[in-house]
């Protein structure tokens, strides 16, 4: 078991043909997932060849899925058409989008969650602005390095992507079931409530990390909602304590404005809710080690 | 980016929010001749982009081009909480029978567009949040559907206004919803939205804060000049380099936001522990990055006055570690006898044997390679201390 994506998942890449998708295309195959086919409507029709792999490229999202039986789709576009893709990806009701593009306005990604909510979010999208998910030894989908750790018992979800991959190289002694990159943009669509909700269900995962930066309140809430519904031990991290207001550090949302949304408001937040905070990604992953190892 | 009162003026009125005549004046000849220009009383606004400026002697209320200029040489130069004033907007004056509130924003925590509004506006409306919240009412607005006629009367109702007024308001809701929209905003707030006694509506002041991820769609856009730019912020951005310059000494070049912001923390903490040094900037070199962009971020960060040492913290997902190493040969073999400040790098991830490699081979008596983060940091900050 994992979450949202596992050894049945069969990929499709919607800009595959652009540099950025056939790179992560590439790697993606390398590292053992199951990519099926590509999705650009000028180059519909035409068979790529990726690492020996004979990959079929569809007008559509609704052809791939139909001539493929495609579950998840993965993001490339440029920002400019990354709106249209994420509408795309959900008119055909694939059950998985992650959608890795940076930069995307803020009014494109709230116009495509607002449509998936009006469409009953058949969809779980994940990102925008994101490392995507892996579960290691099971699937890759998205721009995670396939090889940092293999598959173990932990869960982690962050904000960040560097993090991420920090994380899961300090906790690959253990293992990972799965992580989860969900975006640092003010608009996502999987947040670190929906993340801990799937890692409390699956009974591969026995701990979780969560990594969360400053801005939003996604942390605070994440921190009620492990209070009043996670069973399973978690141990947080939160980086940005030294981020000055005002000023924003690369990911769109990571900005701190007025004092709602700080790393220190959001640390206080896990601890009033009985969630230990690493001080460094070090610490946290120290932290989970003792944690696991009273399991 | 915020935009300046004056800027969110002139895009009100191309959307046909009602304002008043404003013009701007970097001088107080210039301020003279645009109150002349405007006639009867006007008001200088100083243009800066932070709050309380009426209470620093930031806003002035005059009845002649003279005192327009008298006033404007006061309010150009003055330091509002760290903003030096470099140029005021002359704006007509207004009768006000009543001040209301209304903005529209992002609500990050529910992942849609929100609107604020009350009848009872002008004062600061943090205070009014906190005091009455009932007096401010908070409507949801979808990004699919926006603000329409019906919407606008209904945000205008509960935020108090009687049916006469709301009739009134409505429509000006819907066209600064046109603006919220149409120029990729994630905040277009009036404070105050008057009643003037004339009966007209206007809005009087405003705050815009335009998404910088939707620059492509608006490339005719002018650049704002006037804001306070650091030169080495300016130096980051020609070179397509998202910097942030801080206070401190230890320069720190990572990869991606979030592992460059838990550096800033770890050589924080680290710092505590030698002298009290800090972080003397966020530079994220991003993902994928070459070696000519390592070498950029870590020329930049070497010609910071302020830097002692310097961290370079990679962990190598897209970016390759031999690329960064590659980069950091590159840049010490160009500054050559100018290079003086000790480096201390970490590695890890893709390609992190080839990358740690190049580095011993070269074996530059400035630069030393550490294994962990926390290590790294602790050398970074000592050596920072001692110099």
């Amino acid at each position: 078991m994992a979450i949202f994506l596992d050894e049945n998942s069969r990929i499709i890449v919607q800009g595959m043909t652009g540099s950025e998708g056939m790179k992560h295309t590439r790697r993606m195959l390398l590292g053992g997932s199951n990519i099926v086919g590509g999705v650009n409507p000028r180059k519909a029709g035409e068979v790529i060849d990726v690492e020996g792999k004979h990959l079929p490229v569809f007008g559509t999202v609704k052809e791939a899925m139909e001539a493929t039986g495609a579950n998840v789709t993965v993001i490339f576009v440029p920002p400019a058409f990354a709106k249209a893709a994420m509408v795309e990806a959900i008119d055909a009701e694939i059950p998985l989008a992650v959608a890795i593009t940076e930069g995307i306005p803020v009014h494109d990604s709230a116009e495509a969650w607002a449509y998936n909510v009006a469409k009953g979010q058949k969809t779980r999208l994940i990102g925008p602005n994101c490392p995507g998910i892996i579960s290691p030894e099971k699937s890759n989908a998205g721009i995670t390095p396939s090889d940092i750790a293999g598959a173990g018992p932990i869960g982690l979800v962050s904000k960040s992507g560097t993090l991420t991959y920090q994380m899961m190289y300090e906790l690959r002694d253990i293992g990972i079931s799965t992580a989860i990159g969900i975006g640092g943009d003010p608009v996502i669509g999987t947040t670190h409530i929906d993340a801990l909700a799937a890692f409390e269900a699956d009974p591969e995962t026995k701990a979780i990390v969560l990594i969360g930066e400053i801005g939003g309140d996604s942390e605070e809430k994440a921190a009620a909602y492990i209070k009043a519904h996670v069973t399973k031990p978690v141990v947080a991290y939160v980086a940005g304590f030294t981020a000055p207001e005002g000023k924003t550090m690369g990911h769109a949302g990571a900005i701190v404005s007025g004092s709602a949304g700080t790393a220190q408001a959001k640390k206080e937040a896990f601890e009033a809710c009985g969630v230990k905070v690493g001080k460094t990604p070090s610490e946290t992953a120290a932290l989970m080690r003792e944690v696991y190892k009273s399991l | 980016m915020d935009l300046f009162e004056y800027q969110a003026r002139d895009l009100f009125e191309a959307y046909e929010v009602p304002v008043l005549q404003g013009l701007i004046a970097d001088t107080p000849e210039e301020a003279e001749a645009a109150a002349a220009k405007i006639g009867g009383t006007v008001v200088v606004k100083a243009q800066v982009q932070v709050g309380g400026r009426g209470k620093a002697g930031g806003v002035k209320v005059v009845h002649s081009p003279a005192e327009a200029k008298e006033a404007a040489s006061k309010i150009l130069g003055l330091d509002i909480k760290g903003h030096v004033v470099k140029r005021v907007m002359i704006a007509q004056g207004a009768a006000i029978e009543k001040e209301f509130y209304f903005s529209i924003l992002l609500d990050r925590s529910n992942r849609t567009f929100l609107s604020l509004c009350s009848v009872e506006g002008g004062m600061e409306i943090e205070q009014l949040a906190v005091e009455r919240p009932e007096a401010l009412a908070k409507v949801p607005v979808s990004a699919l559907e926006g603000i329409n006629l019906e919407t606008a009367l209904s945000i205008a109702k509960q935020g108090g206004f009687d049916d006469a007024t709301a009739a009134k308001v409505a429509p000006v809701f819907v066209k600064l919803w046109n603006v919220f929209k149409n120029e990729d905003t994630t905040l277009v707030e009036v404070n105050p939205l008057v009643l003037t006694k004339d009966g007209d509506i206007v809005a009087l002041d405003g705050k815009v804060s335009l998404d910088d991820n939707a620059e492509f769609r608006h490339t005719d856009r002018e650049e704002v000049s006037i804001a306070k730019v650091d030169p080495l912020e300016a130096k980051a951005k020609a070179l397509d380099l998202n910097y942030v310059k801080l206070d401190g000494e230890v320069g720190v070049i990572g990869n991606g936001a979030g592992l460059v912001m838990s550096t800033l923390d770890v050589v924080a903490y680290a710092g505590e522990k030698h002298g009290g040094v800090k972080p003397a900037n966020f530079l994220d070199i991003g993902g994928g990055a070459s070696a000519e962009v390592m070498a950029n971020g870590l020329d930049l960060i070497l010609n910071d006055p302020q830097v002692k040492s310097v961290f370079v913290n990679v962990f190598g997902g897209i970016t390759a570690c031999d690329a960064v190493a590659n980069g950091i040969v590159g840049a010490l073999n160009t500054l050559g006898d100018k290079a003086t400040k000790p480096l201390v790098v970490r590695l890890d991830g893709n390609n992190v044997l080839e990358g740690r490699q190049i580095l011993a081979d070269f074996a530059h008596p400035l630069v030393t390679v550490v294994e962990t983060m926390d290590d790294a940091a602790d050398k970074a900050a000592e050596l920072a201390h001692q110099a």
